[in-house]
């Protein structure tokens, strides 16, 4: 049996510096987690408290009244994102996902290049792609049909065009984190690598690319400057492409820069209804696609 | 202890000839970028016979056994240098179909690599590439290839549980299923029974030999007793090159090389 060495003589003090240390950091860590948490909290809590008294069903269900006459509602606000969402998708969604797939089986210098031009495209201003869809798509519509311009399908475009770039750099990274070996199982078995990619690694990755997707039509849900000169808002109902639709955001800021109390109340009953949507979209469709993660021992 | 010391070679002993090959290699040179990973390997492999792969590791077994079915094009800037030459014909040549290739010789990877679907949809995942639809013959192929893998009756009351809720030995035996369901002439085995525990390993070994009778196997094992166990053949590679080609009796009693002869009597590896 060996003696065992008596410690060295500051092996004491090395300890308490270390362990100090240690609690120092995590003290730190979590003192600005409930930073953050907390300044959430404020936001959801003043949202709530204030914009609850405003929320009835009727503010659901019923249109715009005049400035100055309560009663009224958000209902083409609502409808307005909806429709907006939905032309997004129908852009952001395909071509994003197909954008990450397309970077994630190129090599080299280019895709390297396409990676940051999407980068910069991801931080262009969302004020920036509404001016460039407004001078593609809304001009020269207004220059063929005096009196027409402004439309959904612009705002649409707009939303979406902010989309892609979000979608393929998240598509991108999750399927970085399909395992090769999966890969190389198709490939083994005589798949090519469209249906390698196909019929395995994007199903295998659904979750992951769902999350995206829903991040990024969260972020545009939100997106107000690009709308104002694209689908540019309206008092009226509206399910038409090709007219000026109304947007929740759009309601919020005209709402809360209104002079009348109740209408600052209805902006703040707004944003619940925002955030709740794009909560509700989420949850569906999370449900919906069943909860497979990636499983692998 | 001594540092072990190796004499070079470039030519190596072969000490059986292969009268019916399906693979004949023929001056195989490998190359990672501008690292030489394979050197001058020369080598038959018979038909409907078991090739073992042996030798110490990064030796450049699992390399070679790639390069049959040449998933090494997966790897950027690899590059093959000489012939493999399958029933004749370099699968290297310009127009060769890798697709095809791949169907024809199949592969069974170290850690086992099922389809998160379920234990049907695997099996079934070949086939249906290859343009098979109606779910009768489907229904027939999966049966078979399990009993084939002799993983049937485990699991036959339930196809479609995940691959995931088998157990490692089951994993690899529908990993082999999988494979047997395209129809392969040729099963490549990479260390298949490394991540499994004795039983399932004792197992997969009753298989190979079944499985040597319908097919040509060849398999990278760093487990001299499994060569000794499955093979008919036996390559002994060492840093790139291959040493000494044989019979396996020949090869794990009386070898030719001297290098041969330390590795199969455990004096280094």
């Amino acid at each position: 049996m060996t003696t065992q060495e008596p410690p060295a003589p500051n092996a004491d003090w090395l300890m308490v510096r270390r362990n100090a240390v240690n609690v120092i950091c995590l003290t730190a860590a979590g003192l600005c987690a409930l930073v953050a948490l907390g300044a959430l909290s404020l936001v959801l809590g003043y949202l709530v408290l204030n914009g609850f008294k405003a929320l009835h069903l009727s503010t659901l269900v019923l249109g715009q009244m005049p400035q100055g006459e309560p009663g009224g509602g958000l209902r083409d606000g609502i409808v307005g994102t909806l429709m907006l969402l939905a032309v997004a998708a129908v852009i952001g969604i395909p071509f994003g996902i197909l954008g990450g797939v397309f970077q994630i089986e190129s090599k080299g210098k280019f895709a390297w290049t396409v990676r940051f031009f999407t980068d910069v495209l991801n931080s262009i201003p969302s004020i920036v792609i509404g001016l460039f869809v407004y001078t593609l798509v809304v001009l020269p519509i207004a220059a063929a049909h005096p009196g027409d311009g402004y439309s959904a399908l612009a705002g649409g475009i707009a939303l979406g065009v902010i989309m892609v770039p979000t979608v393929m750099r998240t598509t991108e990274e999750i399927l970085r984190l399909v395992p090769s070996s999966l890969r190389e199982a198709s490939l083994g078995l005589g798949a090519t690598q469209w249906r390698t990619m196909f019929s395995v690694i994007l199903p295998a990755a659904r979750t992951g690319i769902l999350t995206g997707v829903m991040l990024a039509m969260a972020r545009v849900a939100g997106e107000t400057a690009p709308l104002l000169f694209t689908a540019f808002g309206s008092n009226m109902f509206s399910v038409k492409l090709d007219k000026p639709i109304d947007a929740l955001p759009i309601d919020i800021y005209n709402d809360a820069t209104s002079p009348y109390n109740y209408l600052h109340a209805q902006a703040l009953a707004g944003a619940i209804i925002l955030i709740s949507m794009i909560l509700l979209m989420s949850l569906i469709t999370r449900y919906a696609l069943g909860n497979k993660v990636l499983e692998q021992k | 202890m001594p540092l072990h010391h190796v004499t070079p070679q470039s030519v190596p002993i072969v000490g059986a000839t292969v009268l019916r090959p399906t693979f004949v290699v023929e001056n195989l040179n490998f190359y990672y970028g501008s690292n030489i990973a394979l050197k001058n390997v020369n080598i038959s492999v018979a038909t409907k016979q078991v090739t073992a792969l042996i030798g110490p590791s990064g030796c450049g077994k699992s390399t070679f056994l790639r390069t049959l079915n040449r998933m090494n094009d997966l790897i950027d800037g690899s590059r093959v240098e000489g012939k493999v030459l399958l029933d004749g014909t370099d699968i290297y040549a310009r127009n060769v179909d890798v697709v095809h290739l791949r169907k024809r010789v199949g592969m069974v990877f170290q850690k086992p690599n099922p389809f998160p679907m379920s234990i049907y949809d695997n099996i079934s995942y070949g086939p249906r590439i290859h343009g098979v639809t109606k779910s009768s013959v489907l229904n027939e192929i999966v049966e078979r290839t399990l009993q084939g893998a002799a993983l049937w009756n485990e699991v036959k009351d339930n196809l479609k549980k995940s691959a995931f809720s088998l157990s490692g030995g089951q994993q690899q035996r529908l990993c082999i299923a999988r494979v047997l369901a395209v129809e392969p002439d040729v099963i490549l085995m990479d260390e298949p029974c490394s991540a499994l525990d004795p039983n399932s390993t004792f197992r997969i070994e009753q298989l190979i030999a079944d499985l040597s009778e319908k097919y040509t196997i060849v398999i990278v094992t760093h487990n001299m007793q499994q060569a000794a166990r499955v093979s008919q053949y036996t390559g002994f590679f060492m840093m790139g090159s291959l040493r000494e080609f044989g019979t396996t009796g020949k090869m794990f009693t009386k070898p030719d090389d001297k290098e041969t002869e330390a590795y199969v009597s455990g004096r280094f590896g």
